[in-house]
Formats: C-alpha cells, structure tokens, sequence
C-alpha cells in the first residue's frame, strides 16, 4: 500500500508535526495504529483517537505490556507506533524493547515523546537522559533524534515507511525551525548545517539550533566551526564523523542525554577506531537535579557559551 | 497443506506424535548434555494436541495471515517447540541434530527470524503472552478469523507482565485468545507454592474477566475439547490452567525440580528410551 507524502506545514512544533504527520499518513495506511499507556493527551494524540479509535490501543498504565502488545500487533499485519513518555518507554520497557522488538525484528515503531530534560521540574525520574545510550545498545534499532517541526515530520513518515524496528525520540520542547535551501532527511546520512574547517560541532534534537549559534559566535573568533545534525545516531554516518575529523581536527558532541553512551560516545567510537582527534562531549553528567528547561541547560553547557568554551578546548587540544 | 481441525483419529495422531516428540526431545538434550526436560515434557501433551488437532496452519507458508497462532511463552522449553515444529512440517528432522550446537538454528530459546513456525522470540519469562495478546488484538480490529494460543509456565505467572496482558485482555474481551498454563507446580528452585504461591490461579483469571477451565493437560480428549472450540463460542478470553507432571512419561522424572534443566547421563538415557514407548 502507498503511504501518504503529507506537506508538513510550517511553523509547527514538533509535537504538533508528529502528531499532525501521522493522522495525515494514518487516513491512507489503514496498518497504523498507535498503542499508549494512557498518554493519548501527553501524546498529542488525542485527534488520532478521535479519528481513529479502533485503532487507538490503549492498555493503560503498562509499559511492558504495552511494548509485548505492540510486537503481536506487528505479528498481526499492523505497523504500531507506541508513543509513550520516553523515560518510561525506554526504561521500564527495556527488556521487552530487547527481545520483542529489536531481537525479534517485529516492525514496532517506538516513539519516545518528552524526551531528555524536557520534564525539568519533574526530577530526574521523569528526565530521559539515558535513552540514547540503551536503544544505541540494541544494535538494530534505528535512533532518530529529530532537531525541529519539519524534520519530525519527515521522520515520521520515514519510520511508517520503513520495515523494522525505529525509535524516534521526540521532544516537547519549542524549538526553531531550521531554515536550509532544498533540504532532505535521510536517516543515517547526517545533514550538514554549516560549513566549516577549524572544528565540527556534532549535534542533535533540541541542541541543532544551540550549535548554529555557537557557530556563529565562534566566527566572530576566526573560528571556522562545521555544523553537523547527526539526527539518526543508530546507524551512525561513520563516512561524515571520519571527514570531521580529517578535515577540521577537532569535535564537540552536543546532546539533549547523559554525556556518555550516546551521540559523544559514538562519535567518540568511531574516532578513536579511525582518525583519532579530540573529541569533547556536551551532554549531562548523571542524574540531574530539578529546574527549568532552561535554567538545567545553562548550568550543564547546553548553550552557545557551554558550545563555545567546549569546541575552543578542543581546538586547544589538536596536536597536544 | 493446511492442517484441519479434530478427526476421529485425533487421539491416536496426538498420542504417537507426543511420544515421538518425547523421544526426540530427550536425545537432543542427552546428546548437547543442556536443556529443559522437565518442562518440555509436562507441555508436549499440550503442544501435541494444538499441531494435531487444534490449530490451522500451513508449513509451507509460515506467513499466512490467517494462521492459527501459537506462542510458546515458556521459551526455555525447546525441546516440546522444536520437536513440535519439526513433526508438524516446519523444517526437517536432522535439523533437531544440531540443537544447541554453534550458530544452530535452533537457539537454546526459540527465535523466529531463525526458525519458521516461531511466533516471537521467548526466553526472558512474561513476554510471550503480551505479545499474544496484541496479536489477538489485531485480530481483533482486522475481524481476522484466526484464533491465538499462548502457553506458559505456572512459576512464569510470577512475571508482573503476564497480569498487565491479563488485564488488557480481559479489558478488551479478546474472545479469540487462550492463555493454557502449564501448571506443573514445579519452578526452577523449588514448588511454586512454596516459593511465591499462585493459587487460587482459576480465581485470579476469573476476577481479571476471563473464562476458566482445568484440565489434565495429559489427558488428549479434554484437551481436544478445550483447545478446539471454534471462535464464536465465547464472549472472553479463556484460561485453561493445564494441570501436568514436571517430566511426564519418564519415572526417574516425573515431579522432581531438579529435572527442570537437569540432563540424563548414560544409564538415565537408556532407561528413559526403555520407557518411552
């Protein structure tokens, strides 16, 4: 069957552009369903439901049910998108995400909504910090971190299309709208954002933007710093984080999640593997304590200062 | 071909295929020295009576959407799956030979992106009946005919995720699906009501909105009438709590937690052959 190509419209927040996405590819895909632990309206899926109610699968409060659930429905012919709270669907789900899903290659769609800080307040059981690392740990799950409204959206449709297992985390939080002539999402192919030759900002999902601005203040230094949005961190664009590395001697890593297992910790793999340089990673340091979204990335770095300061250390650092 | 339902040979076909099963089993797992009688033995009856009486199938086309489904939860019990995908026609018989050995098809738990026949990948306990659940699920909302088996083990019941499927099947009525329990009363350490006990197993399901039956899970005509029953004569899922013998058909065996994983030596093997007739 055909699967719809919607025009995501612009403007849109993310969770506006996954939800919007998926009812427009839902309408011509009778296969999708999405199946929730009681998270149709932290979900945004609330007009899916409406829309769609048979195909709505709630099994209430029940994480590893809901996973197991998920991996019968691909047994039974139908693509399931399970959106839930990624720090409960990674966690508390692992085992079933292992086994059912990325050992049994059953065609699940898990989306991880609200990820990273984006529950600030909330404290470090409702952050989602660690997620990268376990699904980058289930080799055959594709991880896509998408950094904006559009991006989701075509990360969307990509997952619906796509037979095997995917996990998109998804984030809450507003963030602009990257704006780049002709631009086309290619999972595992990183999106080049600026140019550059001095040092290569590597990032991610809400931190795209962060690393457009530090590129912008490190230019006024006579920095030249390479931007890449590395949204599929599963598989990696090994080709992209090798000619980094050969062509501007120097990484930053810069990630919404814990500062180790995750995009740096890949990156950081693949160098030490390749064409070793130095590679300093931006992300959190372990469990974080409670505050706003804003003022938790201001003390971690998760800034175009905290981007700065890292990416002149690693420049400091060639050849040392 | 496509398997049919219960004939009037039924019983004989079940029992000869249950003994050959028994048979296979335990020379596999003597000749690896690894495996899971006890626990093959007391559900070969059970998976005997689905392949040759129950379920509809077709080896040839493991992926036919409108197959009869069979998820074999307790994943450690191989040597009742594979004997039994192997004389229902999945693949053939010298496979068994290399159970267990380097990069074999036939995992020390079932995985069906290796074997065709295996609905889900088991091993780790409480994942096989989620996933029954949401293939009776779909079956649900596609109005597919097909009907889902699902069996566990009594001590896998512990595992908080078969009570989440239980509730969400209850929930949903999912008159298309049968959880069977093999309930041996044996888990790996000890009996399960010493350990953490599980009765009034019939009660529990009853209250979570299922139908509940006990059976001989060795006894073919009750299991044939059980297992057999046609979608459309039941508003709700249905439990039938199988009561089994850990090791059923070998005397040295029978109901004895050690035979959980343990393995026959030499003199073992040759009385359990004699008696496996």
């Amino acid at each position: 069957m055909a699967v719809a190509q919607p025009t995501p419209t612009p403007g849109l927040d993310c969770r506006k552009a996954w939800a919007e996405t998926l009812e427009g590819l839902a309408a011509t895909d009778e296969r999708i369903v999405v199946v929730v632990n009681d998270s149709v309206g932290s979900s945004n899926l609330g007009g899916f439901q409406t829309k769609f109610p048979d195909r709505t699968v709630n099994v209430g409060i029940a994480e590893q049910n809901m996973v197991g659930v998920a991996a019968g429905l691909a047994n039974g012919g139908r693509i399931p998108f399970v959106s839930a709270a990624s720090c409960f669907l990674s966690a508390r789900a692992l085992e079933q995400i292992k086994a059912d899903v990325a050992y049994a290659g059953f065609n699940v769609k898990l989306v991880g909504q609200s990820s990273g800080i984006a529950y600030g307040e909330l404290g470090a059981t409702h952050h989602s910090i660690e997620d990268f690392a376990w699904i980058r740990a289930l080799g055959p799950i594709t991880l896509i971190a998408p950094c904006d409204a559009w991006e989701t959206a075509e990360a969307v449709k990509w997952a619906a299309a796509h037979d095997g297992p995917v996990y998109l985390r998804l984030s809450r939080m507003k963030v602009p709208t990257l704006d780049l002539p002709g631009r086309a999402f290619t999972p595992g192919k990183a999106e080049l954002q600026r140019a550059g030759s001095d040092v290569t900002i590597i990032a991610n999902g809400t931190t795209v933007h962060l690393a457009m601005e530090a590129a912008e203040a490190l230019a006024e230094e006579s920095v030249s710093a390479r931007v890449l949005n590395m949204h599929t961190i599963t598989p990696l664009d090994t080709n992209a984080v090798i000619a980094a590395a050969r062509e501007t001697g120097a990484i930053v890593t810069v990630e919404e999640a814990l500062d180790r297992g995750g995009l740096g910790g890949a990156v950081a793999e693949c160098t030490s593997a390749t064409y070793p340089v130095p590679v300093q990673r931006v992300g959190f340091p372990g469990f974080m304590p409670t505050g706003s979204i804003a003022s938790l990335f201001e003390e971690f770095g998760l800034s175009r200062e905290g981007i700065v300061s890292a990416a002149r250390i690693a420049v400091r650092r060639k050849g040392a | 071909m496509t398997h049919a339902l219960k004939t009037d040979n039924s019983d004989a076909l079940i029992r000869d295929k249950a003994l050959w099963m028994r048979q296979q089993a335990m020379k596999m797992v003597y000749a690896k020295q690894l495996g899971h009688l006890g626990g093959d033995f007391s559900a070969i009856d059970v998976l005997a009576t689905l392949y040759f009486g129950v379920l509809r199938y077709d080896p040839a086309r493991p992926d036919w959407a409108e197959r009869d489904r069979f998820v074999m939860s307790k994943g450690h019990a191989t040597g009742a799956l594979y004997t039994a995908l192997c004389a229902a026609g999945y693949f053939p018989q010298d496979w068994l030979d290399t159970y267990m050995e380097h990069h074999s098809k036939l995992n020390g738990h079932p995985n069906r992106q290796y074997l065709p026949g295996v609905e889900t990948n088991t091993g780790p306990l409480g994942h096989g009946f989620p996933v029954a659940v949401g293939i009776a699920i779909a079956g649900q909302i596609n109005g597919a005919d097909y009907r889902t088996y699902v069996l566990t083990g009594d001590g896998e019941q512990q595992e908080g995720s078969n009570w989440e499927a239980a509730m969400t099947a209850g929930h949903r009525k999912l008159k298309n699906l049968t959880l069977i329990v093999d309930r041996n009363r044996l888990q790996q350490g000890a009996r399960t009501e010493v350990t953490n006990g599980l009765d009034p197993l019939d009660e529990k399901y009853r209250a979570f909105g299922w139908d509940v039956v006990e059976v001989d899970g060795h006894d073919y005509a009750q299991l044939l009438d059980t297992l057999g029953a046609p979608l459309g004569t039941r508003d709700k899922p249905l439990c039938v709590i199988a009561n089994t013998v850990k090791g059923k058909g070998v005397s040295f065996m029978e109901d004895q937690a050690k035979w959980h994983h343990g393995v026959p030596n030499a003199e073992q093997f040759a009385q359990a052959m004699k008696e496996l007739v």
